[in-house]
């Protein structure tokens, strides 16, 4: 499928949807990513969180751009002019960005989880998805080293590193499972090839944070069932997140350069 | 009498290599001894008359010096007589360190950033192999950090001549 025509009406508002989900992920953990800018605990981790946060941005620009060869949006549109209740992304991305161990495991989770997102969305059979997965799977690389080094300082490092790990962990793990929950119109998307199969994603991400976890030698958290709800239900957190990202867009919209 | 700046022709239609040409005179802000056709970022220049059209990538997804690159590439286009210039962000396929030619590698390191080396797309064995220090060519350098002042590049220190450098990412 090389363009939005090959694509039937509800297929198209499944893929919409999907890209809504994961370009929101992206922008969400970026925007607390960014918190750290001038606060990080080493000159070079402040440096390399605010490069992640550019990435992590840059990746939802590639997703909303995908969107906008779908339906004409704006990606600037939906990122500064939606409120709360329209975002799509999880709740382990707008939890407030919290101590240092916390900050690098979410990282790590969600890196984890779009590593393994990414390999096989450069498969998809959307070509305009997969050229952007492709883009965004080469600096996810970097990512993905930065932060499982950290999960292993925090891991080796101190007493107090292991028990500010651990207790990062036992907060993150019951919003981890959303990263791989598939929404109502996912299962459609699989069949065509546009997305992947949802099992075989959860088993490939989960394995690889439980993997992870178990070279550093932390036990995983109980099971425990998915957060209730879908990606429509957000925290407050959300909510003061976004008045602090969407403030200078809005402060005057016609503007289209500072 | 002084007739003034002389004015822009806007009906004469310029050539591909023109075009081409100029492109080598822009360069990437966070860069600025490099162009951004040394660098790979240009895919393609196609003219219709006094249309101009360029297909151009980014380096990195989020590189945010991608507009104002996209705008100086407009800007100076024009003043070769185009009406009209239309420059497009083309993802694929992706942008690879392997994209940027010679002289620019020879311009990064002569810069003071030591330039990615070819890696023909195996890039995980090349993150792992020793890079030289740009200043004094010893390999006896460590990496500091995976990210650097821009997107595109790391940081290291050279145990030889104590300088902290940049390395550009092989990507």
């Amino acid at each position: 499928m090389s363009g939005p025509h090959d694509l039937d009406p509800a297929l198209r508002g499944a893929l919409i949807a999907r890209l809504t989900a994961m370009a929101d992920d992206e922008l969400i953990l970026g925007h607390r990513d960014s918190e750290w800018t001038g606060h990080a605990p080493l000159l070079e981790e402040d440096i390399a969180l605010a490069n992640i946060a550019q990435d992590e941005i840059g990746h939802a620009l590639l997703w909303l751009e995908v969107r906008t060869g779908l339906d004409g949006s704006d990606p600037d549109a939906l990122a500064f002019f939606r409120e709360a209740g329209d975002f799509r992304n999880v709740r382990l991305v707008e939890l407030p960005r919290g101590d240092w161990a916390f900050t690098m495991l979410r990282q790590f989770l969600f890196d984890a989880f779009e590593t393994e997102l990414l390999e096989r969305l450069a498969r998809s059979s959307y070509a305009p998805l997969a050229e952007a997965a492709a883009k965004a799977a080469k600096e996810e690389i970097f990512h993905l080293r930065h932060s499982g080094l950290w999960l292993e300082r925090l891991a080796h490092g101190t007493e107090e590193s292991r028990r500010r790990l651990e207790a990062a962990l036992e907060q993150l793990w019951p919003y981890l499972p959303q990263l791989w929950q598939a929404q109502a119109g996912d299962a459609a998307l699989a069949e065509a090839g546009v997305v992947p199969e949802p099992t075989g994603l959860e088993e490939a991400a989960r394995g690889r944070v439980l993997a992870a976890l178990a070279r550093v030698g932390v036990a995983s958290p109980a099971e425990v069932a998915p957060n209730p709800g879908g990606r429509e239900r957000h925290g407050e957190a959300l909510v003061a997140l976004l008045i602090d990202m969407q403030s200078v867009a809005r402060a005057d919209p016609g503007v289209d350069a500072w | 009498m002084d007739p003034g700046p002389k004015p822009v022709d806007t009906s004469a239609s310029p050539t591909p290599e023109a075009v081409w040409a100029a492109l080598q005179e822009v360069k990437d802000p966070e860069i600025p001894v490099v162009s951004v056709v040394e660098l790979g970022m240009v895919r393609a220049v196609e003219v219709t008359g006094t249309h101009v059209r360029v297909d151009i990538t980014p380096t990195f997804a989020g590189c945010p010096a991608f507009h104002a690159i996209c705008a100086a590439v407009s800007d100076r286009i024009r003043t070769l007589g185009a009406s009209e210039v239309e420059v497009r962000r083309q993802l694929a396929p992706a942008w690879s360190s392997d994209d940027m030619s010679d002289a620019a590698r020879t311009k990064l390191h002569a810069f003071g950033i030591a330039p990615p080396r070819a890696h023909g797309g195996l890039v995980l064995p090349e993150l792992e192999a020793p890079v030289a220090c740009p200043r004094c060519g010893s390999f006896d350098t460590d990496l500091r950090g995976a990210f650097g002042s821009a997107l595109c590049r790391e940081i290291y220190t050279c145990r030889s001549c104590h300088e902290t450098f940049e390395r550009f990412k092989p990507l």
